[in-house]
């Protein structure tokens, strides 16, 4: 696994550096924000998913399509939107990316390829069919990346998207973050299978199974499939195994996890040990400040901007409803 | 219809008006796209045989039959349209719509206005619908009102085949999700033809029999219905005007207000359940807009409050009648 950035090099291992990273501080100071009463919204935070989303986006082209869903900053911000145009969003501010009109559970940022930020689980799959037979009718050779959790493997939109996406071999990956649970249910108590790998047979689908924690083996996987799509070889369904430390939303104590397990977890934490890992691979560490330092900076300026940024007129409600605007 | 472009001597019929719409979207734009159960060729070029010689002209990669999957075959055709296509997705009939509702209320109708306007779904779903036909309880709903209830959708019927082709045609190369209701029973009914090209605009009703002592409004097969009444009650000395409202949401408020405006009497017509249905969103109008200028309370006439039943004694008993709508102006016309 090692070798399939080995051969990239090393500005891949600092572009997923940079993104898990803009993606850890972000996080932190959307909670505080929250905490402190400066942003009243439900929060789903990715603490723990980091590393998954920043390798899987760094897999990507800039004009690849992304859809994702509620728990999608991290995906977000690593497929490259602007952190300041996020974050008034996130504030419901007239410069946010969806002029303050769609909000944390509905991103969208066509510039960047976020096509759609669904708040329904599972919901995203079929319309990331829908954007994929696009590419293949129009030969652009771009490919749709579709992001999910794992509970969103029992709805129907997954099976119904699956085979379709087969059937068409569509150029989608269906990448499942899986973080065990499925709002405060375990996995094993909400499905069938033992592995979500398991499902992929029943659709003919080609399945890759990861470790969505190590940086190296995410890329490996994600590459894989994105390279496969591209060269019209069809969708594939990568189950990327990950965990979440901040609960379903913010506010959520995780009281349904064993504290057991989330020890394990937390002694895990791929955000530090991806960037242990880098150091041990002779990255000096001061470049990784660096990238650290200037983060911060963006991310407190984004912050910053988003709170002084105006509310919408309120006339912006007849707009966009229709092609044409509604009456006053 | 506009009679001026129409050709007389040809008809056509619906079948027959719905699949030139679309040969012809299809011919003026490499981005009309097809897709649906059964809808390419091989397939039978859909059940209702609407999009039948199509996939041979234009290739199963732009007509594709589908798996039987209802929220896969919206998903897609939302996914696609946002990026340039003008899918137009055959729900073969309108209750199974209900599977896909997600697809159709969560994200086609609010992708744009949820994305800020950066994002926009023009979308059509072509679906049949309408009892009389014995397929019972879950082939047969209008289920217009569902849909008329979500900002960000446009719902349109026809009352005929000339209708049916310029709205389809109009729904096609409209920038939001469009649902296009076709019905069951009227498939194999014909009209005058229209020419080459010809687009009725959505939100625009027509006059379809001027009268001056009651507006019956109604869309799809009521105004056949209605006028049928209104040739009647003509000889009784009622002279009743028909509005067909060709797109029912968002529908025409202006002309529903200028016709009851000079008739001072108004009967709502829907095949769909009365109650909760398109006619109390008119007749609410109506009554808020043109109270003091009424001579009688608007009448609404639909289907009765049950499921659609199979028995034809049952079926006739559940569907609104002719009868119905005569009773109805008659109402009106006693105050």
């Amino acid at each position: 696994m090692k070798d399939a950035i080995g051969e990239v090099g090393q500005s891949v291992l600092l572009d997923i550096y940079r993104r898990a990273n803009l993606i850890y501080q972000a996080d932190e100071k959307f909670r505080a924000m929250i905490m402190g009463g400066q942003l009243q919204i439900i929060y789903y935070s990715p603490r723990g998913q980091e590393i998954l989303s920043a390798a899987l986006m760094a897999a990507l082209n800039h004009d690849d399509y992304l859809v994702t869903t509620y728990r999608g900053v991290h995906d977000q911000l690593a497929k490259g939107i602007p952190p300041r145009d996020l974050w008034a969003e996130f504030a419901g501010k007239a410069a946010g990316t969806c002029k303050g009109k769609g909000g944390p559970m509905h991103i969208t940022h066509p510039e960047t390829g976020v096509m759609v930020t669904t708040g329904i689980v599972g919901s995203g799959m079929p319309i990331a069919n829908g954007l994929a037979l696009a590419s293949q009718l129009e030969g652009d050779g771009k490919v749709t990346v579709v992001c999910f959790g794992d509970a969103a493997t029992n709805i129907g939109a997954f099976h119904e998207s699956l085979n379709m996406a087969q059937v068409w071999k569509l150029p989608v990956v269906f990448v499942c973050q899986n973080n065990l649970y499925g709002e405060h249910t375990p996995q094993a108590m909400s499905t069938g299978c033992k592995e979500l790998i398991d499902r992929a047979p029943g659709y003919g689908i080609n399945a890759i199974q990861v470790n969505g924690n190590d940086a190296f083996a995410m890329y490996a996987a994600a590459r894989e499939a994105v390279d496969r799509a591209r060269r019209g070889e069809g969708p594939t369904f990568i189950e990327a195994k990950t965990f979440r430390f901040c609960g379903h939303l913010l506010g959520d104590d995780s009281h349904y996890i064993p504290a057991e397990e989330m020890e394990a977890a937390k002694a895990v934490d791929p955000v530090p040990a991806y960037r242990k890992a880098l150091l041990e691979r002779q990255i000096p560490e001061a470049d990784l400040d660096a990238i650290d330092a200037e983060i911060a900076t963006t991310v407190a300026e984004a912050a910053e901007y988003a709170l002084a940024a105006p509310y919408p007129d309120v006339d912006e409600i007849r707009f966009d409803v229709l092609d044409e605007e509604i009456a006053a | 219809m506009n009679t001026q472009t129409a050709t007389k001597a040809k008809k056509i019929n619906f079948t027959q008006a719905i699949n030139l719409a679309m040969d012809e979207a299809m011919a003026l734009d490499p981005r009309v796209i097809l897709m649906g159960e059964d809808v390419a060729d091989d397939q039978g070029g859909g059940v209702f045989t609407a999009t039948k010689g199509l996939s041979s002209k234009y290739g199963v990669g732009r007509v594709r039959s589908t798996p039987i999957s209802e929220q896969a075959i919206i998903g897609a055709a939302v996914g696609a349209a946002m990026v340039g296509y003008r899918p137009v997705a055959e729900i073969m009939l309108m209750n199974f719509i209900a599977v896909a509702m997600d697809q159709v209320v969560n994200h086609a109708a609010k992708l744009r206005f949820m994305s800020g306007g950066q994002t926009k779904v023009p979308l059509t779903i072509r679906t049949a619908t309408g009892a009389g036909a014995g397929f019972g309880g879950q082939h047969s709903d209008m289920l217009e009102a569902w849909f008329a209830h979500v900002p960000g959708l446009k719902v349109v019927t026809a009352s005929n085949p000339a209708d049916a082709k310029g709205l389809l045609l109009s729904c096609i190369f409209d920038d939001d999700p469009c649902i296009f209701i076709e019905n069951t029973l009227a498939y194999g009914v014909s009209g005058p033809a229209p020419e080459p090209g010809y687009r009725v605009p959505l939100g625009k009703a027509a006059v379809a029999r001027e009268g001056s002592d009651v507006t019956v409004i109604g869309y799809g097969p009521a105004i056949g219905h209605a006028l049928a009444v209104a040739s009647d009650m003509a000889g009784d000395g009622v002279s009743v005007e028909v509005l067909d409202l060709r797109t029912i949401a968002p529908f025409d408020e202006a002309a529903v207000l200028a016709s009851v405006g000079k008739t001072r009497r108004a009967v709502v017509v829907h095949e769909a359940v009365r109650k909760f249905g398109v006619g109390a969103e008119i007749s609410s109008l109506i009554h808020e807009r043109l109270f003091a200028d009424l001579k009688a309370p608007v009448q609404r006439v639909g289907s009765a409050y049950a499921p659609v039943p199979f028995s034809p004694v049952l079926e006739k008993a559940f569907l609104y009648s002719r009868e119905d709508i005569a009773a109805a102006i008659n109402r009106t016309m006693e105050r």
